[in-house]
């Protein structure tokens, strides 16, 4: 048979990730997504290596100062290193969109696919998802936050406590499009002959929406997965350009934001590079997700 | 249709009423006493006597059913009272939701502070969708041009980029650096000719303009594609066939058939705008219903939370509800039955 496919490379076994692979790579927007994203992702991470100054220390003789080599996108009115701080805040934002779109996802997927499968929890999960896509999301998520900020910052530390909690409620407050579009997949697969067969020869049910079921719902949480990551992180800037996210000791893309508004007549550059970072950010994953949905559409794909 | 509407009034009740319980709930629960603001001096019977005064001795399900009648008997009562200029029943004993902060009914400085939101998001919207509809045809019918491609583009930028970011730079634009308009909102301005009418539209322009760059972001993708959906079915070709004005089928045909998802989906938008709004409102200083929400929240103001968090809530299923009902009068192909 390897000769056959020598011989033949067109018959070459190709797997389904290689096709979508294959398709992903001609979507030129999600190609430069994937580059900007990883170009934001690997600064944020490993640019503190390079960059090395602390985004805590006060270099007060240098405040509100412009770009310079000591300090490439200058200082803020107490002389801390902007660019230290938008790394800095960075690898929270990060965390939070990553960590609460994982929340989401998890949950989502867990909803559509019990209400997908099983008829008897199905109307009992969908009137809840109805009900939680008609509460008023931010103005709850401002509540929350600023009911429980001070319970859980004795609990777990100034840092911890606020992470925890913004991931938790922007995680449970943004399930209900995954549970939904997982839930119409599932209802259309579960219908399908190699579930019956899997039935017919004795499978259990749980194995069946393990192994036969949640495989086939896999793109479409794919998709989400990366819409996830863009929501959380607008949803986490938003808070904290309310003043209810992040407190300022840990900066965030929008909390420096919050505190770059109140000076933007002396640095207006202290709002252009974090919201520039969120712009991009956000950007280059829609890209990704829009370049993965094509990808991953059987009809699309090939033409 | 009366039959569906009433099936889905019965159903958008209960959902309203489990929203009003959770959000009642959560903020009655939550570990925040609405004294603890107070000044440390202040000894603790007077402090319990405060606490009175507020209603805070009585059991929760009390409090939850006072709030309930306040707000769905007593505040439309006052309402109705209001706009007639009649009296009904007993009007000067019935109790109020009243803000902790002010010591005056919640609804009242919420129709104070409506008409400001309702100008600055409602005419974004309005913008919003005048330039979403006209791009989003256009785009459709030359798919892949290079139109269709900046408008994809634009509007790919125009729904990642979050408003409060483009809100700050064209603060940073027009105000700061070349000082064409003012960077704050100011509602106490009156029109009163065309100089101050010139001064209002200066201070409105730059909020409503942000905001209708993002709703209309979305709005110009959704046209898009519902054109698209239409633009290849067999009725347009019949129209062609005819010897129909391209116009004609565009406009009058394709442009009808294609507006009954985009007409639901204006208004399913309509509460997510006050929902933006919020962050909008805080860019430029509006002192419109989000600044109070987040003002209240900050004082933990509870019943002004409550109430404001609640409206919000009556918003979404309200409009979800006219988005049904109209999708129902506009495609005759639905059938509720």
């Amino acid at each position: 048979m390897a000769e056959i496919g020598h011989d033949a490379p067109l018959l070459e076994h190709r797997s389904l990730w290689m096709d979508v692979w294959l398709a992903f790579r001609n979507h030129t927007g999600a190609l430069v997504g994937v580059g900007v994203f990883a170009f934001i992702v690997l600064a944020v991470f490993l640019g503190p290596l390079l960059h090395t100054v602390d985004p805590h220390y006060l270099d007060i003789g240098a405040r509100n100062a412009g770009a310079s080599w000591e300090h490439p996108l200058g200082t803020d009115n107490l002389g801390r290193d902007m660019l230290a701080q938008v790394l800095a805040g960075g690898r929270i934002s990060l965390a939070v969109g990553f960590t609460a779109m994982v929340l989401a996802l998890v949950l989502g997927t867990a909803i559509g696919v019990l209400a997908g499968y099983f008829k008897r929890v199905d109307g009992l999960l969908m009137r809840t998802t109805d009900l939680f896509l008609a509460l008023p999301l931010l103005p709850l998520l401002l509540v929350i936050i600023m009911l429980f900020r001070d319970t859980l910052r004795t609990a777990f530390g100034p840092e911890t406590g606020i992470f925890l909690l913004i991931v938790f409620v922007i995680g449970i407050t943004s399930w209900m499009q995954t549970a939904r579009i997982v839930r119409g997949e599932v209802l259309a697969i579960k219908e399908r002959e190699f579930v019956t067969a899997a039935r017919s020869v004795g499978t259990r049910e749980r194995r069946i929406v393990v192994r036969h079921v949640l495989p086939n719902v896999l793109s479409p949480i794919m998709v989400s997965a990366t819409l996830g990551i863009a929501n959380a992180i607008i949803t986490e800037s938003a808070l904290s350009f309310l003043g209810l996210g992040f407190p300022p000791d840990f900066p965030t893309w929008g909390r420096l934001l919050f505190d770059g508004a109140n000076f933007i007549s002396i640095t207006p550059e202290r709002v252009i590079w974090p919201g520039l970072a969120i712009s991009l950010t956000v950007l280059s994953v829609n890209y990704i997700g829009d370049g993965l949905r094509d990808a991953l559409d059987p009809r699309l794909r090939g033409t | 249709m009366i039959r569906y509407l009433v099936r889905r009034l019965m159903f958008a009740v209960p959902t309203l009423i489990a929203i009003s319980f959770a959000i009642f709930a959560l903020l009655d629960l939550a570990p925040s006493d609405p004294t603890g603001q107070l000044p440390l001096t202040i000894p603790p019977e007077v402090r319990a006597q405060i606490r009175e005064s507020l209603g805070l001795d009585e059991p929760f399900p009390v409090r939850y059913a006072k709030w309930m009648e306040q707000f769905f008997v007593n505040e439309p009562l006052n309402l109705v009272e209001r706009a007639f200029d009649v009296e009904i029943g007993d009007s000067e004993g019935r109790t109020r939701v009243i803000s902790y902060a002010t010591r005056s009914p919640v609804v009242d400085i919420i129709a104070e502070r409506m008409p400001q939101t309702l100008w600055v998001v409602g005419l974004s919207y309005v913008v919003g969708i005048l330039i979403a509809l006209p791009i989003g045809i256009v785009s459709a019918y030359r798919q892949y041009s290079w139109f269709d491609q900046v408008g994809t583009f634009v509007s790919m930028v125009g729904f990642s980029v979050p408003t409060f970011f483009t809100g700050l730079l064209a603060i940073i634009l027009f105000s700061v650096m070349l000082g064409w308009l003012p960077s704050i909102y100011d509602t106490t301005h009156e029109v009163t000719d065309l100089a101050s009418f010139w001064v209002q539209i200066k201070q409105i322009l730059m909020p409503v303009l942000v905001l209708a760059f993002y709703n209309a972001a979305q709005l110009s993708r959704f046209m898009r594609a519902s054109m698209l959906d239409n633009l290849n079915l067999d009725y347009v070709r019949t129209a062609r066939a005819k010897g129909m004005r391209e116009r004609a089928v565009l406009l009058v045909h394709v442009l009808r058939n294609s507006m009954i998802p985009v007409v639901t989906m204006i208004a399913l938008g309509i509460p997510t705008i006050f929902g933006g709004a919020i962050i909008t409102e805080q860019i430029f200083r509006v002192n419109g219903l989000g600044q109070l929400l987040i003002v209240a929240i900050q004082g933990a103001d509870i019943p002004m939370v409550q109430t404001l968090t609640f409206l919000f809530a009556v918003l979404i299923v309200g409009f979800n509800l006219v988005a049904d009902v109209l999708y129902g009068i506009l495609d005759p192909r639905i059938r509720y039955e």
